[in-house]
């Protein structure tokens, strides 16, 4: 298989962990693969937005894109810690805030909420952010205000992104980046979740659903 | 000067083309088939067997390429076509009576493919290429119409075209049917074989592969001369090769089997499907049946050998040769080998291969800057991949090495302009 998706591994490394010298590709070893593969259909169908990745994906069918999804998905692969970007204090501890607690006033649940005390992720459709870099995760909630980038489920986060401020995007890009990776990177189990979705979470129950 | 002769053109030329057409095109009653005929084929609409050969010829025909949307639903319209005159959205034709073609009669229908005219008789624009499916068969037309009556409806209307002027006025088009619409029929050739018809009648009409394998002038007309000669795709940037197979042709020494393979599985010992061609093997030709793909591959081979090209002196190679041969052992020969013969089944060899020395480099440039899998096929349903290299490569690495293939081994095509390299990597690919 790793022969196969040489496509793949120039951007994302040789098996998925992502390469040093290019921050804005995010690692994929190891995130839930129900994710992954909504990721590859999402950029087939126009949801995700790269010159590059729709063109790769472009000729794939689902059984195949359902084998490169658990090919990375099971790769086990430590990962970097990220190149801290430099911010204020004040920042970080925004950062801190909205990752571990949210910000009720604005109606923003916590990262660790849905992905997973230890940001990880949670099986089998919600990523990891541990190990992410700035650039990737700040591109990616700007692209979620912008609705440059939609889901094809539940759009969480394209009500999340929107109530938060951009100083909050790169607040809370800096603090997760800025943290050293968990020793066990494995996705948390399915229902994992500390809380239940939030109502407007949930398509069908006044949920998004764009 | 170039500008000066355009405006020419547009104040002079244009209404005067738009006087002739009216005069060679001056509307007349509409015609129809005999009131019994149209009561038969209406009775015969919903027979399945007709429909399911419908959905076949609908499938040779690609008609859901063009019109199903990215992330849409089959058949219900909104790709926006790019052409050098502007972009045109491929309407629903799921049977949705308002906004679909849930009222039109089979008469109209057949009108759109053979006339290449609306419901009210207007005239269509060729990025529908009713130029190739007139020749189609009313009898094949009235399948497709079956098994387009038998979709679900699809509610969704029709996007604007995006069209500049004076192309956004319809009567523009009279003027350019005149010149290069010549509607008719297939008319089979007694002299040849079934086979050989059968496969001129796939190629030239249901499959319509002149419209993008023949080159077409500044209006978007056709060359008649040069018929599946190769050219450039307008708007898309990709180069449709000459699939003559003889001597001088752009695909010369395939075999039968070698079109088949590629037609079918998207690969062959010769080269792999890509860019467009890779769309047309996965959405059509792989579900053709092995009968209809020997007689393209019939029709092909006997497409007579083309005058070669004068040769252009002695041959040269490029200044960045050695630059290129170095990036090429680095970055190429571990899938495509040492001298470029591929692995068989795998990767593609670049020796000899059409795709790598064709007139112009546009290919073979693409290819290493974007990279990608051939197309996922029930032949080949895990496609083996390259990685794109427009990330890490130069425009002037991608020259030299794509120049290092083009002129080694048995190659002998022109060099690559780092200019040119520069241009094409930003061309959208869709």
């Amino acid at each position: 298989m790793q022969q196969r998706v040489a496509a793949c591994a120039s951007c994302h490394g040789a098996h998925g962990e992502g390469l040093p010298g290019d921050p804005d590709v995010p690692r994929l070893a190891g995130k839930p693969a129900g994710y992954l593969l909504q990721q590859l259909e999402s950029f087939q169908d126009g949801r995700r937005h790269h010159a590059a990745m729709e063109y790769v994906v472009r000729q794939l069918g689902p059984d195949y894109l359902r084998q490169i999804a658990e090919y990375f998905a099971a790769r086990q692969v430590r990962y970097r810690r990220q190149a801290a970007p430099a911010v204020s204090a004040a920042a970080m501890r925004r950062g801190e805030q909205l990752a571990r607690h949210g910000d009720a006033s604005r109606g923003v649940p916590s990262c660790a909420s849905c992905h997973g005390d230890t940001l990880t992720g949670v099986e089998p459709m919600v990523p990891g952010l541990a190990g992410l870099s700035y650039a990737y995760i700040d591109a990616q909630l700007d692209a979620w205000r912008t609705h440059r980038r939609v889901a094809d489920g539940p759009g969480c986060m394209v009500v999340v992104a929107n109530r938060m401020t951009g100083g909050d995007v790169a607040a809370v890009a800096a603090w997760l980046a800025s943290q050293p990776p968990p020793a066990d990177m494995h996705p948390a189990p399915a229902g994992a979740q500390r809380d239940p979705l939030p109502g407007w979470c949930v398509p069908g129950n006044g949920g998004v659903n764009p | 000067m170039t500008r000066r002769w355009w405006r020419g053109v547009l104040v002079f030329g244009l209404p005067g083309m738009a006087l002739l057409g009216w005069w060679l095109f001056v509307p007349g009653r509409v015609q129809q088939a005999p009131t019994a005929q149209r009561e038969a084929e209406a009775a015969r609409l919903r027979d399945p067997a007709l429909i399911a050969r419908g959905e076949y010829l609908a499938a040779v025909g690609d008609c859901a390429a063009c019109h199903t949307e990215r992330g849409g639903q089959r058949y219900a319209g909104g790709r926006m076509l790019a052409t050098p005159f502007g972009d045109l959205p491929a309407p629903n034709i799921t049977p949705d009576p308002e906004t679909g073609i849930g009222q039109w009669s089979f008469e109209d229908f057949w009108r759109a493919l053979h006339e290449g005219k609306g419901r009210r008789s207007e005239p269509l624009y060729p990025v529908f290429s009713y130029t190739s499916f007139t020749k189609v068969t009313r009898d094949d037309a009235l399948a497709i119409f079956a098994w387009l009556k038998s979709l679900p409806p699809v509610h969704q209307s029709d996007r604007e075209p995006g069209l500049a002027f004076p192309y956004s006025v319809r009567s523009s088009l009279l003027a350019w049917r005149a010149l290069y619409f010549e509607p008719g029929v297939y008319r089979p050739d007694p002299a040849r074989s079934p086979e050989w018809n059968r496969g001129a009648y796939l190629v030239q009409g249901l499959g319509h592969c002149n419209e993008c394998h023949t080159t077409r002038n500044a209006w978007g007309g056709m060359d008649r001369d040069r018929r599946l000669a190769g050219g450039t795709i307008p708007a898309q940037d990709w180069y449709a090769p000459d699939l003559g197979t003889q001597p001088g042709g752009g695909l010369a020494g395939w075999s039968k089997q070698d079109i088949v393979d590629l037609l079918k599985t998207g690969q062959s010992a010769r080269g792999v499907a890509f860019g467009p061609m890779a769309d047309v093997v996965r959405d059509s030709t792989q579900h053709m049946s092995d009968a209809d793909l020997q007689a393209v591959a019939v029709y092909l081979q006997a497409l007579p050998a083309r005058t070669p090209a004068p040769a252009p002196g002695a041959f040269a190679q490029a200044a960045s040769h050695a630059q290129g041969g170095q990036l090429y052992v680095r970055q190429c020969a571990a899938c495509h080998g040492k001298q470029g013969e591929g692995v068989p089944g795998v990767y593609p060899p670049l020796d000899g291969n059409s795709s790598v020395t064709g007139p112009t480099a546009t290919n073979a440039v693409r290819s290493v800057l974007l990279g990608g899998f051939a197309p996922a096929t029930a032949g080949n349903p895990r496609p083996y991949s390259m990685p794109p290299f427009a990330q890490q490569l130069s425009d002037d690495e991608v020259a030299a090495v794509v120049g290092y293939i083009r002129q080694s081994w048995s190659n002998r095509a022109s060099a690559v302009w780092p200019a040119e390299v520069g241009r094409l990597r930003h061309t959208p690919v869709d």
